[in-house]
C-alpha cells in the first residue's frame, strides 16, 4: 500500500465517521463540531489530490465562515437537545431503504464507468492556483460577476429576514 | 496514486449519509447542516473528476458551489432565526404553517 493510499483511507475514515457522528449526536452543537471534522478531512483529501487552492478555500470558507455562522446561530437560539417526536410514518418505513437504494444507484453508476476507474488521481499534476485563476477570470468571468450579485442579494435577504418587525 | 473511483465512492457514501441525516433529524439546524454535507460530497466528486481528467473547470465549479453554499447559509439561518422566534421551537414537526 502506497503512502498516498494510506493517507486516503485515514482521511476517508475520518470523514465517514464524522458524518455518522453528525447523525448519531442529538445536540446540534455536537453535530456542528463533527461536521467541521468532515470538512477538515475533505480539505486534506483535496491537498492529497494536489488542488491546494480548493483545500485552502474549503478551510477558510467552510471550516471558518459557514461553520462559525452555524455555531453562532446555535448559541443565539440556545438550541438544546433534539426532542424526539414520532417520526413521520413514511420516513420511518421508507427512509433507510430509499437511502440504501440511492447509494446503490450511485455505486452502480460509478462501477459501470470503467473509464474513470482506470485513471488515477496523481498529486500535483496540474490545475494549480494560477490556472484556476486564469480560467475563473477569463472563461467564467460572467458567472463570477453574477456570484457577486448573488451575495449582495443574500446579504439583503438575511438583513430583511432577521430584523425585528417595527410595531 | 489513488484510483478515482475511491474518491467517487467516498463522495457517494457522504452524500447518502447526508440524505439519511436530512430525512431522520428533527432539528432544523441539523437538517441544514446535512444539506451542507451533501454539497461537500458533490464538491469532492467535482475535484476528483477535475484532477483525473486534467481539466481545471471542475475546481472553478467548486468555487461557485462554495459561494452558493455561503449565500444559502446566510439566508437559511436568517429563516431559522425567524422560525425560532415565531414558534419557540426548532423542531420541524412543529412548523406546519402550510398544513391544512
Amino acid at each position: 500500500m502506497t503512502p498516498q493510499l494510506a493517507i486516503f483511507f485515514v482521511l476517508a475514515a475520518l470523514a465517514v465517521l464524522g458524518a455518522l457522528n453528525l447523525i448519531i449526536q442529538r445536540h446540534p452543537i455536537h453535530s456542528a463540531l463533527s461536521l467541521i471534522v468532515v470538512m477538515i478531512a475533505l480539505a486534506g483529501l483535496y491537498l492529497l489530490m494536489g488542488s491546494e487552492f480548493v483545500a485552502a478555500v474549503q478551510i477558510i470558507v467552510y471550516g471558518g465562515a459557514i461553520m462559525v455562522l452555524f455555531v453562532f446561530v446555535i448559541m443565539l437560539l440556545n438550541a438544546g437537545v433534539e426532542e424526539r417526536t414520532n417520526v413521520s410514518k413514511l420516513a420511518g418505513v421508507a427512509g433507510i431503504p430509499l437511502a440504501v437504494a440511492l447509494l446503490g444507484f450511485l455505486a452502480a453508476a460509478i462501477a459501470r464507468s470503467n473509464e474513470s476507474a482506470q485513471a488515477g488521481v496523481e498529486a500535483g499534476t496540474l490545475a494549480n492556483t494560477k490556472e484556476i485563476s486564469t480560467m475563473l477570470f477569463k472563461d467564467f468571468v460572467y458567472p463570477f460577476e453574477l456570484t457577486s450579485f448573488l451575495i449582495l442579494v443574500a446579504i439583503l435577504g438575511a438583513i430583511v429576514l432577521a430584523q425585528r418587525e417595527k410595531s | 496514486m489513488v484510483p478515482t473511483s475511491y474518491y467517487l465512492i467516498l463522495s457517494a457514501v457522504l452524500f447518502g449519509l447526508g440524505v439519511v441525516a436530512f430525512v431522520f433529524k428533527r432539528n432544523v439546524i441539523t437538517i441544514f447542516m446535512s444539506i451542507e454535507l451533501m454539497l461537500n460530497a458533490v464538491n469532492l466528486a467535482f475535484v476528483a473528476f477535475s484532477q483525473a481528467r486534467h481539466q481545471s473547470d471542475g475546481q472553478v465549479f467548486v468555487l461557485f458551489v462554495i459561494v452558493v453554499a455561503a449565500a444559502e447559509a446566510a439566508v437559511g439561518l436568517g429563516i431559522i432565526i425567524l422560525m425560532a422566534r415565531n414558534r419557540q421551537s426548532l423542531n420541524v414537526e412543529r412548523v406546519d404553517f402550510l398544513k391544512l
